[in-house]
């Protein structure tokens, strides 16, 4: 593990309050600054989640799990987080209502990735019912 | 790691001093060119932050969205 939790509460903490210096003169670039300290964040912490997830894909493999169910599961997680993160963006700004919509976005958008296996679901069931199919 | 604890400096620096040059020209009553101050510094720091979006995006499509 070559990040550590001190240093991201440390780089989080300096970002603070530097955010808080700037927010009573110039709360436009306060807010920019909000949002690279989050971006910079993740980015740190999105280095040790790739090679968790390179395990998790390569295990799928093994397992014989179909390559379309893992895929769709990651896509669904990082649009998760992608709806999470605009949404909290919008929020630190004080426009709720673009937030809600950012997030309404994502759920649909998870919905629609969802179908298919939703569909092979409802096949598998009905398959299994005698007489129904 | 392309970005540490610099670039979040150097984006406060730009606000500070900003802040700061905007005070002055308003004492000396040039609020015209304040404002062009502002801007200016508001453009260079969306564009340092726009780079990180960037990064960000491409890294989480690499990461969860495969070929995106």
């Amino acid at each position: 593990m070559s990040i550590e939790i001190v240093q991201l509460v440390g780089f989080a903490l300096i970002a603070t309050f530097l955010i808080i210096l700037l927010k009573e003169q110039k709360p436009v670039i306060s807010l920019s600054l909000t949002l690279g300290a989050g971006a910079i964040i993740f980015l740190f912490i999105l280095t040790p989640v790739e090679s968790a997830l390179e395990l998790i894909r390569t295990l799928s493999g093994q397992a014989g799990i179909n390559n379309m169910y893992m895929e769709t599961l990651l896509k669904i997680i990082g649009i998760a987080y992608l709806a999470e993160f605009g949404a909290h963006i919008a929020r630190d700004a004080d426009q709720e209502a673009i937030a809600a919509k950012v997030e309404l976005a994502g759920k649909m958008i998870i919905i629609m990735l969802a179908i298919p296996i939703f569909q092979v679901l409802i096949e598998t069931v009905l398959s299994l019912i005698p007489g129904a199919a | 790691m392309a970005y540490d604890v610099n670039t979040i400096f150097q984006i406060a620096g730009i606000g500070i001093i900003v802040a700061m040059i905007h005070t002055v020209l308003k004492q000396m009553g040039k609020e015209d060119w304040a404002h062009w101050v502002t801007l200016i510094g508001f453009v260079v720091v969306l564009y340092m932050i726009a780079t990180i979006i960037d990064d960000l995006f491409q890294k989480i499509k690499s990461v969860f969205l495969f070929q995106g």
